[in-house]
């Protein structure tokens, strides 16, 4: 059942629609619209000589071994930093539901990471991992581990994804805890009666019911993994060592801003636009509608 | 803004000589000047400016800090596409190759002194930093300023406990292998040797003293068709021996640019190949006797090392729609201030570059910097040295940054032990040349 207001006339609705359809006209429409047709040309970094060249800069990039090999990483990255971020923040999201003393206060503690701007928060990895100064990283190596994340892409890897989970995990934390006081305790109840134990009413009863949450949280993972990540990546490795850690969304930045080479960083942005497009019409036509509540 | 002010300034001096002397004040025609160097060295460029700006009556410089040299660089970028290009613009040295192919973006300082009238000698300057900032055919395109170069770093306690001879450094890198040995076995410091700009330390410069081509047709002064030549037998060689080094724990490999710096004050490695410009800090922060000293060299490959490369930055003139002759005449004043002896040997005495004239050297010289500061003339003996070769002229390579970066992540492939050194450079190379490749294209007029 909805409710619906209806306006007299057609002049209204637009009007009222109006600041928002300016905004996003102005604020991606245009930006977006610029890309696109930069991705069609070469030009130097002044744009004093501009070329058409059609789908040059998108063939180039398919053919080059260091954007599929870009793009493998971003899908090792996206894939574990959501596996690991929505792991921990359901563990926890289940503790924090019990009845247990000072529960507020663990759930307020637990949502503060998210507060963390993501310099600041590779920072701090830093002074956890970093070989020489980081406290871990001196244990580690004092430990017989050769630990140089500066030097070693796999533990260059580990590092960007821990961070970058880590900050995650209080935005899964908050959905999930709201998604698990959502299902009927009667529910629970029943089952406890019937004599199923912790791990079998949480494997029927609460996941199952929790799926809407869990749908929708592995889009924004990976939404976040792919494209909000730029700040913990560019503060911890800048990409590297080697291209370790260089996903798509840092490669745009290192093509265009660094390298100024504008056809080729527009291009992978428009690629990135795609990606985003499809992931957004997955959420909509597929979660949305089969998820039931 | 300075249009109406150059209208009041006209307007006063039509109306009565008396105010002549206040009109003028008002009239200053005032310059943007954007650079890239943090404190305390953001400090000094801005003592520069405020000692030009009291010096006369007629021009205002406005320093304004825009972040590091990239951020400085992409800044101007799209300040210039906007018709918002600041007059003045710091850029690195590895920025020079994209600079010159700007074509009306800038006005090569040759250009601005032969407009403007400003008589300013381009010999004054020293040819290590004029060679790198000119065009093939000797015209200077932008203008020197904050200029250094790669030297040795080394703490003298660590050399004295393991038994080395503490006033001398290694002169060639077999020596250097031997010592760094020593140190290890001595325990003298956790890390015997490590660097800070690999690329321009160990490729660069490395090239430059042993006359060695980094590229063809001149390391790119002779045009857009330059190719690397890095993968040559004594640059792997080179590389092969730091891989060794690494390998039997008397290199550590530092972080790209200049991140390994910070392993040298806190005493964690005892030899440091970075920039003369570390001394500032070397000087506040290292609790141990240090000393500098000329890279090392391989004498298989020559014996008698020639001179060294600049690097540090130079200061470009950018053209605007609305720019007029007085403002570019403010430029012109401006760089001959900043190239008279007094002001050029004060800011080599303050900031730890390089003099950029042999005025500044020599008003060094004679009022003592070097007695006072032992090691200071170091940088300036190893740019001097020898006979100047197209090979140890500088680079002019486009989208050097790239480049740099690129031999930077093979080597740290092959640190990995992933690649050998001949594999690391082959790749580099290959690399680097597409990267050169499209340069040319692009810019092909």
């Amino acid at each position: 059942m909805q409710r619906r207001t209806l306006f007299e006339g057609r002049l209204l609705p637009y009007l009222l629609v109006a600041p928002q359809l300016l905004v996003t006209a102005i604020f991606f429409l245009w930006p977006a619209g610029q890309a696109v047709k930069a991705s069609f040309l070469r030009q130097d970094a002044f744009g004093i000589r501009t070329q058409f060249v059609w789908f040059e800069n998108f063939t180039a990039l398919f053919e080059d071994e260091l954007y599929r090999q870009s793009a493998w990483n971003t899908v090792i990255f996206a894939v574990c930093v959501t596996a690991l971020a929505m792991g921990i923040a359901l563990l926890f999201a289940v503790f924090a539901d019990r009845d247990i003393r000072a529960r507020g206060a663990y759930r307020t503690l637990m949502i503060w990471p998210y507060a963390i701007a993501p310099a600041v928060a590779a920072v701090l990895w830093i002074f956890l991992f970093h070989p020489q100064i980081g406290l871990f990283g001196r244990m580690l190596n004092n430990a017989g581990v050769h630990w140089d994340y500066k030097l070693n892409g796999t533990q260059a890897m580990m590092v960007v994804i821990a961070a970058s989970a880590w900050k995650q995990v209080s935005y899964n934390f908050i959905f999930f805890l709201a998604g698990l006081q959502s299902i009927p305790r009667a529910v629970i109840e029943a089952a406890q009666i019937d004599g199923a134990g912790a791990w079998r009413r949480f494997r029927t009863i609460t996941f199952p019911l929790l799926s809407p949450t869990t749908f929708f949280l592995i889009i924004v993972n990976v939404v976040y993994a792919c494209f909000d990540t730029f700040g913990v990546i560019h503060a911890l490795t800048q990409g590297g060592p080697g291209k370790a850690t260089e996903t798509l969304i840092y490669k745009v930045y290192v093509d265009g801003v660094v390298n100024l080479d504008l056809g080729s960083s527009s291009a992978q942005s428009v690629i990135l636009m795609a990606v985003v497009m499809i992931l957004t019409m997955i959420q909509f036509r597929f979660v949305e509608r089969r998820v039931h509540y | 803004m300075n249009r109406r002010h150059l209208l009041a300034g006209t307007a006063a001096l039509a109306a009565a000589p008396a105010v002549l002397r206040s009109a003028a004040a008002q009239a200053r025609t005032e310059v943007t000047f954007w650079h890239g160097l943090a404190n305390p060295l953001g400090l000094e460029v801005e003592r520069v400016c405020t000692k030009f700006n009291e010096s006369q009556t007629q021009y205002k410089v406005n320093p304004v800090f825009k972040g590091g040299y990239v951020e400085t660089l992409t800044s101007a970028v799209a300040a210039w596409r906007a018709g918002q290009a600041p007059h003045i613009v710091q850029m690195f040295e590895v920025g020079t190759g994209s600079m010159l192919a700007a074509g009306p973006a800038v006005k090569q300082v040759w250009q601005l002194f032969e407009e403007t009238g400003v008589a300013v000698d381009p010999e004054q300057y020293l040819p290590g930093v004029r060679g790198y900032y000119s065009t093939a055919d000797g015209k200077l395109a932008s203008m020197p300023f904050n200029s250094s170069t790669t030297v040795v770093w080394y703490n003298k306690d660590a050399f004295r406990k393991a038994g080395l001879n503490a006033d001398e450094f290694p002169k060639t890198w077999p020596e250097l292998v031997e010592a760094a040995r020593k140190l290890k076995a001595a325990n003298a410091t956790p890390t015997p040797v490590s660097t800070a700009w690999p690329t321009w330390a160990h490729f660069e410069q490395f090239s430059a003293i042993h006359d060695l081509s980094f590229s063809t047709l001149s390391n790119g002064f002779e045009g857009l068709g330059t190719e690397l030549k890095i993968n040559s037998p004594p640059h792997v060689r080179n590389l092969t021996r730091l891989l060794d080094m690494a390998k039997e724990g008397t290199f550590r490999y530092g972080g790209r640019d200049n991140a390994g710096e910070v392993l040298f004050p806190s005493g964690e490695a005892a030899v440091m190949f970075t920039s003369s410009g570390f001394r500032a800090r070397v000087s506040r922060e290292a609790k141990f006797d240090w000393g500098v000293a000329m890279l090392p060299n391989d004498p298989e490959v020559r014996a008698e090392p020639i001179n060294s490369v600049i690097g540090g930055a130079s200061l470009w003139v950018m053209t605007a729609p609305t720019r007029t002759p007085p403002e570019y005449k403010a430029v012109a004043e401006f760089f001959k201030f900043i190239s008279q002896p007094e002001n050029d040997a004060e800011w080599h005495q303050r900031t730890g570059y390089v003099p950029i004239t042999f005025g500044g050297f020599e008003l060094s010289k004679k009022q003592g910097f070097y007695e006072k500061n032992p090691g200071a003339d170091i940088p300036i003996l190893q740019l001097t040295r020898g006979t100047m070769t197209p090979n140890s002229r500088g680079f002019r390579l486009g989208r050097f940054v790239e480049i740099r970066n690129i031999i930077q992540e093979e080597m740290e492939k092959s640190l990995q032990g992933n690649q050998n050194a001949q594999q690391a450079l082959d790749s580099a190379v290959q690399r680097g040349n597409r990267v050169l490749r499209e340069f040319e294209r692009t810019n092909r007029t």
